[in-house]
């Protein structure tokens, strides 16, 4: 039953009927409080692009002078995002090999990701940038840095589930987390795809 | 009169979602410290809440001494009195109601009421507290900081807010925005799990549309403190970060004391748009919440069905949608184009629709109902006229054209503290009376609650009322001290020096409710069991104060909605929303819980 339809209903009216009534929000409750997260991730965002829009009407903003690196940074996310999805793939037929091979991909490149990021700023600070340079810049730094650290806090989940997955857990035992894990990278990287488009073109 | 079916009595359907995985203490450190039980998180966060709102109280009296009796007391000063103001503001704003209603009543009533064992991430609930603890002391340490705490007023604008001439810009409005973040990211754990467990944690029966509205208040107020206070996390780290590392997202080009700052061309307008998107909704995540739990003291303090239970739910997800579209009618002497300002003019007269449409439903519901003026209807009466008279002046206030002359005046003050500081407040009194019998097994003494209920309420109305009138005289609010002012006539003084004295009297009389609270938990008379005769399921739980897992071996099942008071042909007034109808129709007992049939 759609959100309308639950609140169309007469609770008055039909008595001693017990049904659940969860519908489509019948899912495990780690999916939907990882959906109600990215929604809320998602406005954080967003506020942040809006903000970012904001301040580029004003005359002291200079185009920001995007490190090559963060090509090969983007490169490495969408591997990570690859192998975490390579893992979901396998974890849903139950090749757990295949699972850990995916994990230790999709891991590793989120690590080379964030180690990226990270010369690509201090290479923007050799160049003479920091932070309190010009907005662009800032915006630069406190973009990737609220990123970096969702990444950070996903490395977290990723590192539960893939001790569960060494630990010779069986697949049906780590399914949902390796599936919640594939999500929200990519979610991330689709977070990541918007912000590098703007870092790149305003 | 609606034609009642009672169709399928004896089929249950097994759950769709199931139950929670109910964590068992084992120490007393992990039953009562760090505990994952909502209800003992809630009482931690109550605690809490209360705690640092009675420094927010005390504050408010510093104040008031300055302006009442301006000059007697040596160490309230320029400086400290904005940090007052600011303490003041945000510690009762943020860190009390809003704690308080969602941390408090969202953990204590949303599992009893929808029927769940806990909530559905025990572990991220138990961290969500200590996260918001962290970030109250985070906060108190700002008054030890060299400079004390910040005296921005609680709306923290820049440029000013990190200026070296407001107080607190050393230290002070680093912690504040260390705390306000420390805050958010704690409430984000809290607020996921209230919302997932009201969509997920529901017992089989327990249908959304048969859900209290306490529980659909706290329910969409977290889904707008959800999405609102991102804005204020948004807004709090940059602001951070101008101040500390001389970013200029906020500040602009500025001169002080004849010097040229390192800022250039940052937006103070963008920071104000961050902050009243968060801001105006905050409003309503403090009052969406006090709708629902008033809702249900009237229902079942005059044993009526709610009027309208339909429209007080769309009027809740209307008030809620509409919320983030009014928050630019704080900013209209902002200079904002005069267009901008009659959209959200437009906006904000809209939403007195739901909201009014609430209050006549209360008042309806009153209408011929069996009224009991036990102390949880008096606080609700009490919060019901308090609302009417805030949300008047609010309409003054939402045009434009009214708002210019009165925006920096005390008629602002007196506006938004009966709408959302005495209203607010006297539904927490009325809900704390209510439930307090469920959290202890004893009733609150009535003689002690019938003092501090007409304090309170007379009160807040002496203290209030005259404040409305200052304003219209033009006394401008945020000020220290008035000085030679010559449309401010001697009276307005006079009038001041009593208000304070009003503010004393009513804030030493909240001793003897906090009495009553320590007194009635060992001397109060025996509740037993549901003395309100409620319907609703917190109250047919085997045992009172709920045990561990709330509701026994098998969780109950719901047949009916919550609101089932004075039905004809029923031996009592009430029928509890887990008594399948042959029982209710024959008149029997009340089965408390039922065992899982498939």
């Amino acid at each position: 039953m759609s959100f309308i339809g639950y609140l169309m209903e007469k609770p008055w009216t039909h008595q001693g009927e017990v049904d659940d009534r969860h519908g489509a929000i019948a899912l495990p409750t780690v999916t939907l409080g990882l959906r109600m997260f990215l929604a809320v991730v998602t406005v954080l965002f967003s506020l942040l692009i809006v903000s970012y829009s904001d301040r580029m009407k004003f005359a002291d903003w200079h185009q920001l002078p995007t490190p090559s690196l963060l090509w090969l940074n983007t490169a490495l996310l969408v591997l990570s995002s690859v192998g975490l999805h390579w893992a979901q793939v396998n974890v849903r037929r139950g090749q757990m090999d295949g699972v850990q091979a995916g994990l230790l991909a999709g891991g590793v490149f989120a690590f080379a990701f964030l180690i990226g990021q990270v010369l690509a700023s201090r290479q923007l600070t050799a160049l003479g940038y920091f932070a309190a340079a010009n907005p662009a810049i800032a915006f630069f730094y406190l973009l990737t840095a609220v990123h970096g650290l969702h990444l950070l806090g996903g490395l977290v989940a990723w590192g539960r589930t893939s001790a569960k997955v060494w630990r010779g857990y069986a697949a049906v035992d780590v399914r949902l987390s390796v599936e919640l894990c594939a999500v929200y990278w990519h979610f991330l990287l689709v977070v990541w795809l918007v912000l590098f488009g703007l870092l790149l073109f305003t | 009169m609606a034609n009642v079916t009672s169709a399928r009595v004896g089929y249950v359907p097994p759950a769709e979602v199931a139950e929670v995985d109910l964590y068992h203490p084992k120490s007393w450190v992990t039953k009562y410290v760090f505990c994952q039980d909502a209800k003992v998180i809630a009482i931690q966060y109550a605690f809490t809440a209360i705690a640092i709102g009675l420094v927010a109280l005390v504050l408010s009296w510093m104040m008031r001494l300055q302006l009442g009796f301006p000059d007697t007391i040596s160490f309230i000063e320029p400086g400290t009195y904005l940090q007052f103001i600011t303490m003041h503001g945000m510690i009762m704003v943020v860190y009390l109601l809003t704690a308080l209603f969602l941390g408090g009543f969202g953990n204590y009533l949303i599992p009893l009421m929808v029927g769940a064992r806990d909530m559905v991430f025990p572990y991220v609930n138990m961290v969500s507290y200590w996260v918001y603890l962290l970030a109250v002391l985070v906060l108190v340490a700002s008054f030890f900081v060299p400079g004390g705490p910040t005296g921005a007023g609680w709306t923290l604008y820049p440029p000013q807010a990190i200026l070296s001439g407001t107080p607190g810009a050393d230290g002070g409005i680093i912690l504040m925005a260390i705390s306000l973040i420390l805050f958010i990211a704690g409430f984000t754990m809290g607020g996921l799990n209230y919302v997932v467990t009201v969509l997920q944690g529901r017992t089989r029966g327990m249908t959304m549309m048969r859900m209290p509205l306490t529980v659909w208040g706290i329910f969409v107020a977290t889904i707008l403190a959800l999405l609102a206070f991102p804005a204020l996390f948004v807004g709090s780290v940059m602001l951070a970060l101008d101040r500390v590392l001389g970013t200029s997202f906020f500040m602009p080009i500025i001169v002080e004391m004849g010097q040229q700052l390192k800022y250039d061309g940052g937006s103070p307008i963008l920071f104000q748009h961050l902050f009243w998107f968060f801001g105006h909704p905050e409003v309503y995540i403090v009052a969406v919440p006090a709708f629902g739990i008033v809702s249900d003291l009237i229902a079942v303090h005059a044993r009526r069905n709610i009027f309208g239970y339909r429209m007080m739910v769309w009027a809740i997800v209307a008030i809620g949608g509409l919320s983030f579209v009014v928050w630019a009618h704080h900013m209209y002497v902002s200079g904002m184009n005069p267009w901008f300002g009659y959209f959200f003019a437009t906006t904000t007269l809209i939403i007195a629709v739901p909201t009014a449409l609430k209050v006549y439903n209360w008042t309806l519901t009153l209408w011929k109902g069996n009224i009991r003026l036990t102390l949880p209807m008096l606080f609700a009466i009490g919060f019901i006229v308090t609302f009417v008279n805030g949300g008047i002046t609010g309409l003054f206030l939402g045009n434009v054209v009214v708002d210019v002359p009165l925006s920096d005046t005390m008629f602002v003050v007196a506006h938004f503290h009966m709408v959302m500081g005495v209203a607010p407040i006297l539904v927490i009194f009325g809900a704390i009376y209510h439930w307090y019998p469920l959290m202890t097994g004893r009733m609150l003494n009535t003689a002690m609650g019938h003092f501090h209920f007409w304090v309170t309420f007379v009160g807040a109305y002496t203290i209030f009322l005259p404040i409305h009138y200052l304003g219209f005289l033009g006394v401008p609010r945020r000020y220290f001290a008035l000085g030679e002012t010559s449309f401010i006539p001697e009276s307005a003084h006079t009038l001041s020096a009593f208000i304070t004295v009003v503010v004393l009297i009513v804030g030493v009389a909240q001793l003897v409710f906090f009495f009553n609270l320590v007194w009635s938990a060992y001397k109060g008379k025996a509740a037993g069991r549901n003395p309100w005769g409620a319907t609703t399921l917190e109250w047919q739980t085997p045992e009172i104060p709920p045990g561990h897992g709330n509701f026994g071996p098998t969780l109950p099942l719901v047949y009916r909605w919550a609101y089932d008071y004075s039905v004809p042909g029923q031996a009592q007034d009430f029928v509890p929303q887990n008594q399948p109808p042959a029982t209710a129709a024959a008149g029997g007992e009340t089965p408390g819980t039922r065992g899982a049939a498939t």
